[in-house]
């Protein structure tokens, strides 16, 4: 028997930078040309899928003949002609370029929910969405179910917001439905701003139907007929692919004047980021919507009482959305099944830093982090010493070795000070210097803040400056209390979510890592090697050769010394680039 | 009305008052800098915090809408804290001119400076220092002052509706800007100046001419048109140095750029102080029975010799209501015509 013959080329943003695009158009190419057209061009369809989390392996090829499938990683075009004759003609994969085990470590821990079409479909075609039972849910809920109904099976999955504060869906669905108003809102939230982060743009690029989908239920559930995604104009491809995706939604009636055949009514309006991390947040990003400066204001009133343009609005996020139809359509109990008594389902993290295995993971919650970190991550390169993980970006926390076993679901992290947050993860070790890390976040959000409020703005400055003080060596004894100090108001005093948790990073890193700060201050030394300026370079005369190749390397003519005989470096000229160590062969030269 | 308790007193106020006003309303003090009664609330200063039974931080009294049976705290030991903590930071980023500051005596920021004790900071650092350029006749912005509370931003929106001005930029760089920030064009009616809470804002006439020592405020009403605005004159050494006016006013403290900063001509040595009379072509100056009795003697011969519409009359916008009834009544009356009419016509 014939068996029919699929080629995935992975096309996510990781996947297009690798060479995606060239490598799909060589395996048409390679296909249709002559001969090879002949005997199995029909059965053969080429095309692309969205992110399927593994980017550094890219590009990532799955090639399927009826129910064996080969993944390849590392693809180029020149490839291609060797996979077509061998693999698809002659049915002899090309092993040595498949992927090995890491591949398949990093996948067989993960449990994929949100994720679970990214990769396997091809994100523009609604048609791939549909044959995987796309909108099959959205069918369902606005034809058979009552508004109530859904809330109540959203409510009983146990879904919590996956945009950083961990809301219960189900609960701020209904508050917007008891709302008595003929106009309301449901806006999708995704601007994902925090450095690092790419959950959500990987969602929206590999499966954007299954977002409107989640759009579709939320907005009948609380009786909306317009909705927005406030997207992140930085990123095009996902614009691209939901332009696309709404377009041909609208053209299937799964959007628009009545929908599917009811009298339902609603359509979604794409509107651009404002460029700021801020504009994340909700109160915030209805002023950007709105037209306004995109600054927070205080909450009560809570947006599903008044949001956008005054009117009850719901607002979640793109992850939260996804989720929606699957649990629709496989039911509360199977999405609960998941995860931990209070944090039910799924996560999706996108997991960078000193780690083998970066990438895009989706997990049950309440997973250890040390099985993310070693069986999915594949441990720290190089084979360094693991030292923390941050989680939540700017406004979580570090987590130290010691707490590997903490399990990844709110309330856990909450309690050893961080966050699950939208869901960055990244891992640090030995060569990371803690005060560096908290002052890089804190660059972050001294730069981000929107500039409203007194603690926040002028706060995060300070905080700032006494951590460049002492990773200069200028820090003073003192200045660990008066960071917890301006920390705790800081967290206070702040009228939004940014200002509430800037000083996250700060306090978390002084707890797990005083002694860091001290070695700072006190001892004027950066134990990981990483402040420039309390760095020394010298060389050890026991070993050195006197071989001269720190000399020549030198840019700035720190280093003097005759050959043969052990050479010295002249700490005042030096500007500790760094050079000297890297060429030394004999281990001569010391830096501390 | 909603019932509250405000420091375990109860308190009575309409439904939809923020927890600042029911506070005030009671007598009970909340420092604050952004929050303005002309404007909605803004919640940036964060000096009025309050604790409020059940809610796990504490709050901006003047977002806060009160509901039935709420309980607030508006003073305590992390409550006071938390207040001085921002002053701090406020005063760590403002210049230490108070010396030399126009608004010396009547800036809030200066008085919770004052009230807070707070003479050490916790939080030196770095300064935002700003290039003037601003060329126009009447607002001087001396923008390093600027405590960012929004209350002239929100004047000229939500009050004048003119938007002449916005947040620019982002973080420790935010910036009260004009458009492309290019010089202050606009009505210049200076409300912004009336509202802001430091010495950001000022007027350019008053520089130097005197704060509170050895001014007398005198009210009065402007003389430039019929609206009446009631001004109040700070006068020093026989000169108006400044006019300002009360929020308890008709014109609720609101003024345009003429009332505002068009008050020199008072002591214009170019002012007509005498009335004056043309013969031959040349103007005299003559006393006011002189030229009282002319005009009375003119109008009564016109009157008689070609009846009383042969006279028309025109009245000025900037006479009060009052003087243009009296001035009407006068033409109908006395002289026994209609024809009268008022410049604001045109
Ligand atoms: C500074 C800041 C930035 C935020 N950025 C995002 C974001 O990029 N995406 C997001 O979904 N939520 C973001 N949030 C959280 C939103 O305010 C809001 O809680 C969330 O979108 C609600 O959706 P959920 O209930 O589905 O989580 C941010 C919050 C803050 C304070
Ligand atoms: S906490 Fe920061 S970002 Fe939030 S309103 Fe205040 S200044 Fe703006
Ligand atoms: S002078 Fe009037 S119009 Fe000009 S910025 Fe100030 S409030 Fe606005
Ligand atoms: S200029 Fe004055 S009124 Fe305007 S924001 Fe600054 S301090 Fe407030």
């Amino acid at each position: 028997m014939m068996h029919n013959i699929t080629v995935k080329v992975c096309m996510g943003t990781g996947g297009v930078a690798a060479g995606g695009g060239e490598v799909l158009d060589a395996f048409l190419n390679e296909i249709s040309s002559e001969g090879i057209a002949a005997s199995i061009e029909k059965r053969c369809s080429p095309g692309k899928v969205g992110c399927r989390g593994l980017c550094a392996k890219d590009v990532l090829v799955d090639v399927i003949i009826g129910n064996s499938k080969v993944t390849y990683q590392h693809v180029k075009t020149d490839m291609v002609p060797r996979i077509v004759k061998e693999h698809i003609l002659e049915s002899n994969p090309v092993l040595e370029w498949a992927v090995g085990e890491d591949y398949h470590n990093f996948h067989d821990r993960q449990q994929k929910v949100v994720l679970s079409d990214c990769g396997n479909i091809d994100p523009e075609d609604i048609n791939a969405y549909a044959a995987v039972n796309g909108y099959i849910a959205a069918r369902k809920v606005v034809t058979s179910m009552t508004p109530e109904d859904v809330i109540s099976t959203i409510k009983m999955s146990g879904l919590r917001g996956r945009g950083g504060a961990g809301f219960p869906t189900g609960t701020k669905w209904e508050i917007a439905g008891k709302q008595d108003a003929k106009t309301k809102y449901l806006i999708c939230n995704a601007d994902e701003g925090d450095p690092g982060a790419f959950m959500d743009r990987s969602v929206i690029e590999g499966n954007p139907h299954a977002v409107i989908e989640g759009m579709i239920i939320g907005a009948y559930a609380i009786g909306a007929d317009k909705g927005y995604v406030y997207i992140r104009a930085e990123y095009p491809l996902a614009v691209e692919r939901l332009k696309k995706a709404l377009d041909d939604a609208r053209t299937e009636n799964f959007l628009g004047k009545e929908i599917m055949g009811t009298s339902f009514n609603f359509d979604i309006l794409i509107k651009l980021g404002a460029g700021a991390f801020v504009c994340g947040e909700e109160t915030a990003l209805i002023a950007s919507i709105e037209g306004q400066r995109g600054m927070p204001r205080a909450k009560p009133p809570f947006p599903v009482y008044q949001g956008l343009w005054g009117k009850p609005t719901v607002i979640n996020n793109v992850e939260t959305l996804a989720n929606v139809p699957y649990i629709m359509r496989n039911g509360p109990e199977w999405f609960a099944s998941f995860g931990t008594e209070k944090s039910k389902g799924t996560k999706v993290f996108a997991i960078t830093g000193k780690i083998k295995n970066s990438g895009l993971i989706e997990v049950p919650m309440g997973i250890p982090l040390r099985e993310i970190i070693y069986d999915i991550g594949g441990g720290i390169e190089g084979g360094r010493q693991f030292k923390a993980v941050q989680t939540g970006g700017p406004s979580g926390g570090c987590i130290p070795a010691d707490l590997l076993d903490t399990p990844v679901d709110f309330e856990s992290l909450a309690k050893v000070g961080s966050i699950v947050g939208s869901g960055g993860m990244v891992v640090l070790d030995e060569t990371d210097c803690m005060v560096n890390i908290a002052k890089f976040f804190l660059e972050f959000t001294r730069a981000e803040s929107c500039g409203k409020c007194v603690p926040c703005r002028i706060g995060t400055k300070r905080l700032l400056e006494i951590l460049e003080r002492i990773t200069k060596g200028e820090g003073k004894p003192g200045d660990i209390a008066l960071l917890e100090e301006m920390s705790v108001d800081i967290k206070m005093a702040s009228l939004c979510g940014l200002g509430q948790t800037a000083p996250n990073p700060v306090l978390s890193t002084i707890k797990y890592f005083r002694h860091e700060y001290e070695a700072h201050i006190n001892e004027k030394r950066c134990p990981a090697g990483v402040c420039k300026d309390l760095l020394t370079y010298s060389v050890l005369e026991e070993f050195c050769k006197g071989c001269g190749a720190c000399l020549r390397a030198c840019p700035a003519g720190a280093i003097k010394g005759e050959k043969k005989k052990p050479h010295i470096i002249d700490p005042s000229v030096c500007i500790k680039c760094g050079a000297c160590l890297d060429v030394c062969k004999f281990k001569a030269v010391k830096k501390e | 009305m909603v019932t509250l308790k405000i420091n375990g007193t109860e308190a009575v106020v309409a439904e939809g008052a923020t927890v600042l006003e029911a506070a005030r309303n009671a007598g009970i003090y909340i420092p604050s800098l952004c929050q303005h009664p002309k404007l909605t609330p803004f919640g940036g200063c964060r000096l009025c915090l309050v604790e409020i039974k059940g809610l796990p931080r504490p709050v901006t009294s003047c977002t806060t809408p009160v509901s039935e049976g709420m309980e607030v705290v508006t003073t305590s030991p992390t409550i006071e804290r938390l207040r001085k903590t921002v002053l701090e930071l406020i005063l760590s980023d403002h210049p230490n001119d108070c010396m030399v500051c126009e608004q010396a005596g009547t800036c809030t920021l200066q008085e919770l400076a004052y009230e807070y004790g707070i003479r050490e900071n916790r939080f030196e650092g770095e300064r935002r220092i700003y290039a003037k350029k601003d060329g126009n006749p009447f607002i001087e912005r001396e923008l390093e002052k600027c405590i960012m509370c929004g209350r002239c931003v929100k004047i000229c929106d939500e009050v004048q509706g003119v938007e002449a001005i916005e947040f620019g930029y982002r973080g420790f760089d935010t910036k009260i800007c004009t458009s492309f920030e290019d010089d202050l064009d606009c009505e210049f009616c200076g409300q912004c100046v009336s509202v802001c809470p430091t010495g950001a804002l000022t007027g350019k006439l008053w520089s130097k001419q005197g704060r509170k020592m050895g001014v007398k405020e005198v009210d009065s009403t402007c003389p430039y048109c019929g609206t009446g605005c009631t001004i109040t004159y700070h006068v020093k050494n026989n000169e108006i140095i400044r006019v300002t006016s009360n929020d308890d006013t008709p014109n609720e403290g609101l003024l345009c750029v003429k009332g505002r900063f068009a008050y020199k001509y008072v002591s214009s040595p170019d002012r007509l102080r005498t009335p004056l009379i043309k013969r031959d072509g040349l103007f005299f100056e003559a006393g006011w029975e002189e030229a009282l009795g002319l005009i009375a003697e003119r109008l009564q011969g016109i009157k008689a010799e070609h009846g009383p519409d042969a006279i028309a009359a025109l009245s000025s916008a900037r006479c009060t209501n009052e003087e243009n009834y009296a001035f009407q009544k006068f033409i109908r009356a006395a002289v026994g015509t209609n024809n009268v009419d008022h410049c604001a016509r045109l």
